[in-house]
């Protein structure tokens, strides 16, 4: 599974740096914090990023840069467009490509005196201790929960520390979990939030550079875990508000009932993480409602020949700028108030982006007592791929 | 007595976009009911039906994790802030 861009070295310890390294890495040699001892520990270290997204993109690029010997990088996905504004390891020419393949080639560029093992792989209860076994530190750079429930659980098991950022729009988190003082992610948090109650699409989406900045500190802790430097977030919750531009913490505290780091700890193996926190396992679930359904080419043909369908777009009054179907718009958390502006004798064809929102604001409405009411299958996105590709897709 | 509570941001659709807000209050609970009253929509999003604290909900008072404390029986004095922090997995929640 693992390709390697250079042999392995095995647990021989580097114990000097070649001219060029030092010509490299001055700029550490010279601090006093670092020095050679410092840089040593750096190349003899191994370093686990999961996922090689938003976070992943500064955390490999300053590994990379700073020298850590040994990075590994888990990722399945492929680079898309939608990821370059926040993805910076990426480049145009990068798009369609395994975003492994894609960061191999940019940091091995970056640094050819450090070894890069991708892993092209979902992250799974089967292969994560394998995977981890081998690194020193393990970086969670991912994006839902079941993967971070599953990277605490496998660094616990390993009694490895798990450098953890997340963030949301404009504000970010960061703290170092998994080290045997300290809390880990069950201590915080003991359970996932149910799907249903997980924030809603209008309010997703990140400003590019928030996760610039919240992987370059867990980059700044897993070098400073390194060095056994400085003082790290060990038990300390660190918040960052972009907008307000303000830096937060807050305590953590090792909860001694958690299930999986507590004395009478419940959690002894890996478990079924999709289960465990509620959702299905493929990344495109459909809508979570069953409702009457219109494709968009049926809607295209009723359209052409003069049907009186009313269209009603659910979607957010930004989103509605970006692109539309000439829809009446009543945001969905506006409908329960705006029911009143619909006429239920009309026959209705509500639609979103993706269909998913839609199918809420049908499900709601038959519930309402609409009768004549369908939801516009796959949204915005497949009436752009299956009937007007001129309507742009985000 | 006033306390601030700090609305997070995904929790900022059902404050009224808010991002935080003052009450007077001598204990967390009453704080968060202040801002349950206020904002009812909330409710659902903080508390189990039976009037439980959601476990992915937690509850700071200043640094503190009312959970060591006393939970929401935690006095409060003015000036105190109270910082609400749901878990955030991440990346986006496009749909
Ligand atoms: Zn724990």
């Amino acid at each position: 599974m693992a390709t390697s861009t250079q042999p392995q070295t095995g647990a021989n310890r580097t114990t000097s740096l070649s001219n060029e390294e030092i010509l490299r890495y001055s700029r550490h040699l010279i601090m006093p914090e670092v020095g050679m001892d410092g840089q040593l520990k750096l190349k003899n270290a191994k370093v686990l990023l999961i996922g090689t997204g938003g976070l992943g993109a500064p955390l490999g690029l300053y590994l990379a840069a700073a020298g850590v010997g040994r990075l590994g990088l888990v990722d399945f996905d492929v680079v898309d467009f939608t990821n370059l504004q926040r993805q910076v390891t990426f480049g145009s020419d990068d798009v369609g490509k395994p975003k492994t393949e894609a960061a191999r080639a940019r940091l091995g560029n970056l640094n050819p005196d450090i070894q890069i093992d991708t892993f092209e792989t979902k992250l799974t209860s089967d292969n994560a201790l394998e995977l981890f076994k081998d690194f020193d530190v393990i970086v969670d750079g991912t994006d839902n929960f079941p993967t971070r429930y599953l990277v605490n659980d496998a660094s616990v098991l390993l009694g490895k520390p798990n450098v953890y950022g997340s963030i949301f729009r404009f504000e970010g988190q960061a703290t170092v979990f998994g080290m045997p003082e300290g809390p880990c992610y069950r201590c915080l948090y003991p359970e996932p939030p149910p799907p249903g109650l997980v924030p809603s699409c209008a309010e997703g989406g990140v400003l590019g550079v928030l996760p610039g900045i919240v992987g370059s500190i867990q980059a700044m802790e897993t070098i400073k875990l390194i060095l056994g430097a400085g003082e790290n977030l060990v038990g300390r919750l660190l918040l960052f508000d972009a907008l307000g531009m303000k830096f937060r913490e807050l305590k953590l505290r090792k909860n001694p009932n958690c299930a999986m780091c507590g004395e009478h700890r419940t959690i002894h193996k890996l478990i079924d993480y999709y289960e465990f926190c509620g959702v299905r396992g493929e990344e495109a679930p459909g809508p979570d409602v069953q409702v009457p359904e219109i494709t968009p080419r049926e809607l295209k043909a009723r359209l052409d020949r003069g049907d009186e369908l009313f269209i009603l777009d659910v979607r957010e009054p930004h989103e509605f700028q970006i692109c539309n179907l000439n829809g009446h718009l009543i945001p969905l958390g506006e409908l329960p108030r705006r029911v009143h502006e619909l006429d239920s004798s009309l026959e209705i064809v509500a639609h979103c982006r993706s269909g998913k929102r839609s199918a809420e604001a049908v499900d709601f409405l038959r519930k309402a007592g609409f009768r004549k009411i369908q939801n516009l299958r796959g949204g915005i996105l497949a009436w752009s791929d299956d009937v007007d590709p001129r309507v742009p897709k985000y | 007595m006033s306390v601030k509570v700090m609305i997070p941001t995904p929790l900022r659709a059902y404050a009224g976009k808010r991002d935080s807000a003052e009450f007077s209050a001598a204990t967390v609970g009453e704080a968060l009911s202040g801002l349950t009253n206020q904002f009812r929509e909330l409710r659902k999003h903080l508390y189990t039906e039976d009037g439980k604290l959601r476990a992915f909900v937690n509850v700071y008072l200043n640094d503190e994790d009312i959970r060591y404390l006393a939970k929401e029986n935690t006095p409060t004095k003015d000036g105190d802030t109270i910082s609400i922090i749901p878990s955030i997995a991440g990346g986006s929640f496009a749909r």
